[in-house]
């Protein structure tokens, strides 16, 4: 009895999703047709204000985690947020990429090396540290 | 991969990213997070490496090969009492790529969708030379650190006459540089822009003192991620700009972190000029006199004592006492002392290293206090034990406005029954301040190397 009406509620909880999602997908759709026109006619100004959007948040938020963060771990906060500042590594792999060598394909490989350093230095690092810190037994 | 897969990959990597640091809130956590962070390169890396305009895998592997070979031969080998000047020298690696990027992204903006060479948006070529200045002051700025850290440059703050006006112009033609740059967009300006970066990062380090070196490797941090926020700017990365905004934010905070354990202003830090390492082996001492005494003397009070916390700072570092403390305070354990650590915020020289230390000397983390934790217990405390701090117990921060340190949030050991003072002479702290302590009647000094003394006491205790 009790299942009965359980399933029965979570059938109707299904639709009511279901419908949410398709009027999400028209809206995505009405979205898409309003800024596609907008896009190309001024993609420079509306691409930096949505970076620039993003980086505002990204700080708030990296300053709320931050805050969070037990004095006893600052150093490897330190080391891994180095390890993570080397996601340039992303620019420089699409420098290294192109088949033919050119200056910036050197210029790519030379920070693909550079930052594969931090990478593998800073999370293995961080590793060491974390793994030292142990409670009383 | 349509441009939206890999948009959705970056987004995922950025929250793994985010979710990284959220795990360093407790050490049960941290390691998890940790693995989070490496997932989330890993994304970010193959989803770069599925983009139809990266070809040459070799080339890349052998790239990798090089630098993942040292970088995981460097950490592995590491000693953790060189871990601040190992971070500054990651730093500057983080820098350097900024720099490159930049570079590659000039003389070939087309792959960056950036327009063709010559015909570069004037907006980008703003962020790509910011990107770049960013990344070569932390560049230069990082390996001068990380020189004074390891010894190969004097601690002492280098100071001249002029010095802030010299930087003062150099700043004010960077901005000049720059705006000729977008203008123009030479190869020469790009140039420019990077030696007068480069030249700026060593005059901006040079006059900071040694123990100001939590400040400056918190603020080369947060430069590290501002300097891959700009790049991340210029390709119209997100994933870039998320992971530099935390962080840059991330470092600022520590440096705000420091700053006010030192009660000191973030400017001042900068402006350098303070302190540096006092040699002065005897000071006048007037009509004051200095009970001292020997280890089979502390280890006596000691075992004697209910409560004993001991106060760590750098000169434990340099000593590498943190085993030959562990083994101590285990002793004292047995004999039913209870024993804890506290941690002034800016002992050693970078935020956190002596809980590093003595984590790796296998203290257990919940024995270990920060200075707002364990300050209101040092009156009812029996045994404070001293060893290689100094300037963070000094009384006079807080009786004596002249002091160099007022103001400076200290731990109270001198409300404790007795103070054991771990020192090799009655030397000054790096403020070049008289710390009154050493004068007390409740105060014994341990004159010697803080390991030997360590281990003088753990055979008494014996």
């Amino acid at each position: 009895m009790a299942s009965e009406k359980f399933t029965q509620g979570m059938e109707r909880l299904a639709e009511s999703a279901a419908d949410v999602a398709s009027q999400a997908d028209a809206l995505a759709a009405q979205a898409a047709a309003l800024v596609a026109p907008a896009a190309p006619a001024a993609s420079g100004g509306t691409t930096f204000v949505m970076l620039f959007t993003i980086f505002v948040l990204a700080v708030f938020v990296g300053y709320y985690v931050v805050w969070n963060v037990t004095p006893a771990l600052h150093s490897p906060l330190m080391s891994v947020t180095n390890a993570i500042s080397s996601v340039i590594i992303v620019g420089a792999l699409i420098a290294a990429g192109p088949a033919d060598w050119h200056l910036s394909k050197v210029f790519g490989f030379v920070a693909v090396a550079l930052a594969s350093v931090n990478i593998f230095g800073g999370f293995i690092v961080t590793q060491r540290m974390l793994q030292m810190f142990k409670k009383k037994k | 991969m349509s441009q939206n897969t890999a948009a959705f990959l970056y987004l995922i990597s950025s929250v793994l990213f985010v979710l990284a640091l959220r795990g360093l809130s407790s050490p049960t956590t941290a390691r998890q997070g940790n693995l989070f962070g490496i997932v989330g390169m890993v994304i970010a890396v193959a989803t770069t490496l599925a983009m139809p305009n990266v070809l040459s895998y070799t080339t890349i592997l052998v790239a990798v090969l090089i630098g993942g070979t040292a970088g995981t031969f460097i950490a592995l080998r590491i000693q953790m009492t060189a871990l601040p000047q190992l971070v500054a020298a990651f730093h500057s690696l983080v820098g350097l790529a900024a720099v490159f990027v930049a570079g590659a992204a000039f003389y070939a903006p087309e792959a960056y969708g950036l327009g063709a060479p010559g015909a570069i948006a004037a907006g980008s070529l703003v962020e790509m030379s910011l990107g770049t200045a960013i990344g070569a002051i932390t560049f230069t700025g990082s390996i001068i650190a990380f020189g004074k850290l390891q010894g190969l440059i004097t601690g002492k703050p280098l100071v001249f006459f002029g010095q802030h006006f010299v930087n003062l112009a150099l700043g004010i033609g960077l901005v000049v540089l720059i705006v000729w740059f977008a203008t123009a967009q030479p190869a020469l300006g790009f140039w420019a822009i990077v030696l007068i970066s480069l030249l700026l990062g060593v005059l901006l380090i040079v006059p900071i003192g040694g123990a100001d070196m939590p400040v400056v490797i918190s603020m080369l941090n947060s430069y590290s991620g501002w300097a891959a926020c700009g790049i991340g700017f210029t390709l119209s990365n997100p994933a870039l700009i998320i992971t530099g905004a935390l962080v840059g934010s991330s470092g600022a905070i520590l440096s705000y972190i420091m700053c006010k354990g030192m009660n000191r202003s973030f400017f001042s830090v900068i402006l350098g000029g303070f302190g540096g390492e006092t040699d002065a082996a005897a000071m006048d001492l007037g009509d004051r006199t200095v009970k001292s005494g020997s280890a089979a003397d502390a280890s006596f009070i000691m075992e004697n004592a209910a409560s004993v916390i001991i106060v760590p700072g750098y000169g434990m570092a340099v000593a590498q006492a943190q085993h030959a403390l562990r083994e101590m305070a285990d002793l004292l354990k047995s004999k039913g002392v209870t024993v804890r650590y506290a941690i002034h915020p800016v002992a050693g020289r970078m935020p956190g290293h002596m809980n590093v230390l003595l984590a790796e000397a296998n203290v257990p983390y919940d024995e270990v206090l920060e200075l707002d934790e364990i300050n209101r217990d040092f009156p009812s405390n029996d045994v404070a034990f001293v060893i290689g701090a100094n300037d963070v117990t000094n009384p006079s921060a807080k009786t004596d406005p002249t002091s160099p340190i007022y103001g400076m949030p200290i731990l109270d050991v001198e409300r404790s029954g007795t103070v054991l003072f771990v020192k090799r002479s009655l030397a000054s702290g790096y403020a070049g301040v008289d710390n009154p302590l050493f004068y007390r009647d409740n105060t014994m000094m341990l004159f010697g190397d803080a390991k030997q003394m360590c281990e003088g006491i753990i055979k008494a205790l014996e």
